[in-house]
């Protein structure tokens, strides 16, 4: 089993080693992003006494979006190289299982979440004297709370894709936006509109933002948040799981791993 | 694979002499029952059964849209059957395919190897997913064998369609199957290479006894690697046996005149279908579809 996830985890470094424009896409626009952002903190910080108080509250929070934002295109960008280079279904003949597709894909979106984001932490303390590591060990629950979200949206996506082809590959770029205006990332939860306030807080990412919030503005650690983001996590994760896995018995009912494409 | 392993039941199909010489009764490495497969109400496959024996190469030829292809999907495991049974190397495939995956293998010139990576890379990707133990003496001495060297360092998309044939091919040996499914297993390659390529399939089920089922249009492929063939229209196998029977039996001199007798006889079939057809509609002008048999 670790032998066939092993070999499709070499596969995509294979990929991502032979091919500099998707490693410096990887990169480019958490990058961006953080300049971007770290301007208008700037900006602001001259203007607003929330930002003044917090200057690496816009910057941390567009930083672990991005974790968000990377975890599910890592997951649904390794999924969609396979059918790009019509390798589904050489992988459907193989020995390896959905499940051990779906822990490899898992594995590569984790890598190239690092690889996407770890350059741009670095460069928002060089910049802008903004260290997300000042979060201390609660950034650890909250990278991990947001990856598994963005699994599971990846796996959602993944699903949608192999159901319907290639016409919805744009959802791999656009689905996570959806939540973007519900998950608190840049105001808090209190600003939206009361009916939407039960949906944020029905998302795992709301409470990571709020927690991130009262670390950095009220230098408090809220562990309930966390603990709730978690558990959401695991529901979310399930269903994404349940529906990947559905997916390619629905493959195998309609033919469709052999023909999926536009 | 030792004989041992699939004898626990009595063989009742096929035609191969290995099987029969052998000291012990052997159930065949592909079984179908009844097979069927409809998508949204359209039968594409229907009532199809055969067996494959070990050490026996089968053709399953007809015309596009015959069933070939769903039929080796269902053979796969990558499409469920609406009714029917597949087992391959004594797997039900419908439900039990993972036990058996690593033991079989296919090549595809419809499928491709990913493309960025170069052929050495492909070939060791697969080996790790196969399980493959010495990966690397595997894949040193099958580049020898199918005369990959000069292109191991090249990415797999930069390949001449010949070379892809025989990378494909590479892949699908990468695990020394005991069955191997080829999809028109030449196609793209020149003549000469071909007849290499035919006689490498040759040595290698002669060296380990695999069982090979394979699609192909190039009627002198089938003749020559082929125990038994079966041609396949609208889904259903509407005749069977060596192709020496086959060509006895309708009178003609090689396969390819037979593979046209047959294919004809459903152009036939469905022009008095169409005709029937139009001449009973409301206004019908009497004329039939379909390609004219001369």
């Amino acid at each position: 089993m670790t032998g066939r996830i092993g070999a499709m985890i070499l596969r995509h470094v294979y990929l991502l080693r032979t091919s500099w424009p998707r490693l410096v896409e990887l990169m480019y626009w958490p990058t961006i992003q953080m300049v971007l952002w770290g301007f208008i903190t700037r900006y602001l910080m001259t203007s607003s006494s929330v930002i003044a108080q917090a200057s690496g509250v816009l910057i941390s929070a567009v930083l672990l979006w991005d974790v968000l934002f990377r975890g599910q295109l890592g997951f649904s960008l390794s999924f969609l190289e396979e059918i790009w280079s019509r390798n589904l279904a050489n992988l459907s003949v193989s020995p390896l299982r959905p499940a051990e597709f779906l822990v490899a894909l898992t594995v590569m979106s984790l890598i190239r979440t690092l690889i996407g984001i770890l350059p741009a932490t670095g460069l928002a303390i060089v910049f802008y004297d903004a260290s997300i590591y000042e979060l201390g060990l609660p950034l650890i629950a909250f990278f991990v709370n947001l990856l598994i979200m963005g699994w599971a949206i990846g796996m959602m996506v993944s699903a949608l894709i192999l159901r319907v082809g290639l016409g919805a590959e744009s959802t791999a770029w656009l689905a996570i936006f959806l939540i973007a205006p519900v998950s608190a990332i840049y105001y808090p939860v209190a600003v939206l509109p009361e009916w939407l306030q039960v949906v944020a807080w029905a998302l795992p990412t709301a409470p990571v933002f709020e927690g991130m919030r009262a670390i950095l503005m009220e230098g408090q650690f809220r562990p309930e948040l966390l603990i709730h983001a978690f558990l959401l996590d695991l529901v979310y994760l399930a269903v994404g799981a349940g529906l990947f896995l559905y997916s390619f018995q629905v493959a195998r009912r309609r033919g469709l791993l052999l023909q999926v494409g536009e | 694979m030792p004989l041992a392993r699939h004898a626990d039941r009595c063989h009742t199909g096929g035609v191969s002499d290995t099987a029969a010489s052998a000291a012990v009764i052997e159930v065949p490495v592909i079984e179908v029952v009844d097979l069927a497969k409809s998508f949204d109400g359209l039968r594409a496959v229907e009532d199809v059964s055969f067996s494959v024996d070990r050490g026996q190469t089968v053709a399953l030829l007809g015309a596009n849209g015959a069933g070939k292809t769903t039929t080796i999907s269902m053979l796969l495991g990558l499409l469920l059957p609406s009714a029917g049974t597949v087992r391959v190397l004594g797997a039900d495939m419908a439900r039990h395919r993972h036990r058996v995956l690593g033991r079989i293998n296919f090549s595809s010139p419809y499928v491709d190897l990913p493309r960025r990576l170069t052929v050495s890379q492909n070939l060791r990707f697969f080996a790790k997913l196969y399980g493959v133990p010495n990966a690397d003496d595997r894949i040193r001495a099958l580049a020898k064998d199918l005369g990959l060297g000069e292109f191991l360092d090249r990415r797999s998309g930069n390949l001449s369609s010949g070379q892809k044939t025989r990378v494909s091919l590479a892949k699908a040996l990468i695990n020394q199957p005991e069955v191997l499914l080829l999809d028109e297993p030449t196609a793209s390659l020149d003549p000469d290479m071909a007849d290499w390529m035919r006689g490498y399939l040759e040595a290698y089920q002669a060296r380990t006894g695999a069982a090979i089922l394979l699609a192909s249009h190039n009627m002198a492929e089938v003749e020559r690697l082929c125990d038994q063939v079966l041609m396949m229209r609208a889904g259903r196998i509407v005749d069977r046996g060596a192709p020496s029977e086959l060509i006895a039996r309708h009178g003609r001199v090689d396969m390819e005149q037979v593979f046209l007798t047959i294919a004809r006889q459903a152009d036939g079939a469905r022009q008095a279908d169409g005709a029937r057809q139009t001449d009973d509609a409301p206004g019908g002008t009497g004329r039939a579809g379909g390609r004219t048999a001369p």
